[in-house]
């Protein structure tokens, strides 16, 4: 059936012949001069890589205000809200803090289960957290001498920041007062996943 | 021991196989030893392997093959969806459908209602032992 494309109608309508785009000027390249130098074995050329970096694709289920269920880690089974997913892939997700002792923390999707449950998330903001606020501390270099080598290492934890404290706070408030609209979503938050002996994890609906 | 479901026109009968699992269809005609027409109103008139249907108590009156306007008629007239759905064989399927689609949520507050019940029904019974003890 290839040829039955209906050339002859455009044709007709196009008064006898093909509509043609006119052919775009090709501006002259100026003349390149000749290298003076070969290298004596070829050299290869890395291959064309067109892909650009994307934070990680948010599965469809993971909306803002979505509760999750953390998998693994120091909160597993613990039921989490969802704020937002960082630049580098990562979920920001909180506890509330008060209800569940989960802090604002980083969360990986391929750890965490998307409940069709939602939290209305509007009062919060979110703007001002990004993975550095999250990095590592750098801390001073400290010239040792040889005598300190000997000595245990103190580690030293320095206490967690006023201002990390008080984000926590105001991220939690609106957060709280949204979950305490729907009954019992409190207590929900606070108890922990885990799975029964009926659950069937392929059949259940979360 | 005598059979009480019969295959007849206009016996109800629920698909238990295959892709219309789980609905009530009207059998509207015999093939043969094996086969049955069958017939829903949402569904397009066809035939069904007797293995593929598990006969209710419903039976509606109609003649053989009725077409489609006077099935749901009939259908309406002897009130089969509400007779299903207040049979316990009916209620069963609607409670299992219930608590498939129950979500992680819905899990938790029906375990805190649960809770609540046996926790009423304990102090009752507390209650009542009292009373009976010498």
């Amino acid at each position: 059936m290839y040829h039955k494309r209906g050339l002859w109608a455009i044709k007709a309508k196009n008064g006898g012949a093909f509509p043609k785009h006119e052919k775009k000027a090709i501006a002259a390249a100026p003349t390149e001069k000749p290298p003076k130098f070969y290298p004596a074995d070829d050299v290869k050329k890395p291959l064309v890589n067109k892909r650009k970096a994307r934070p990680t694709k948010l599965r469809a289920s993971i909306t803002p205000g979505t509760v999750l269920i953390i998998l693994a880690g120091r909160f597993k089974g613990k039921r989490v809200v969802f704020l937002k997913q960082l630049t580098s892939g990562l979920l920001l997700v909180t506890g509330p803090f008060k209800i569940n002792g989960v802090p604002l923390r980083r969360v990986n999707q391929s750890y965490v289960i998307a409940t069709s449950t939602k939290v209305d998330i509007s009062g919060v903001n979110v703007e001002k957290f990004d993975d550095k606020y999250f990095g590592k501390k750098v801390e001073k270099k400290k010239k040792k001498g040889e005598g300190e080598f000997f000595e245990a290492e103190k580690e030293e934890k320095s206490p967690l920041p006023q201002e990390k404290k008080d984000d926590q706070k105001s991220v939690d408030a609106a957060l709280i007062q949204s979950i305490e609209a729907v009954p019992d979503l409190k207590c929900y938050l606070g108890a922990r996943f885990s799975l029964k002996a009926v659950m069937k994890p392929h059949e259940l609906v979360f | 021991m005598p059979f009480k479901r019969y295959v007849e026109v206009g016996r109800i009968a629920l698909v238990n196989y295959g892709k219309d699992y789980g609905k009530l269809v009207v059998i509207v005609d015999v093939i043969d030893q094996n086969r049955a027409l069958v017939d829903a109103p949402d569904m397009v008139r066809g035939q069904m392997n007797f293995k593929r249907l598990t006969l209710t108590d419903i039976k509606i009156d109609i003649k053989r093959v009725p077409n489609k306007k006077t099935l749901i008629a009939a259908l309406e007239a002897a009130d089969v969806k509400n007779k299903w759905e207040s049979s316990s064989w009916g209620r069963k399927l609607i409670v299992q459908k219930k608590r498939a689609s129950l979500n992680d949520f819905d899990r938790f507050k029906i375990m805190l209602a649960k809770i609540k019940k046996a926790g009423v029904v304990r102090q009752e019974l507390a209650k009542l032992k009292k009373e009976t003890t010498c």
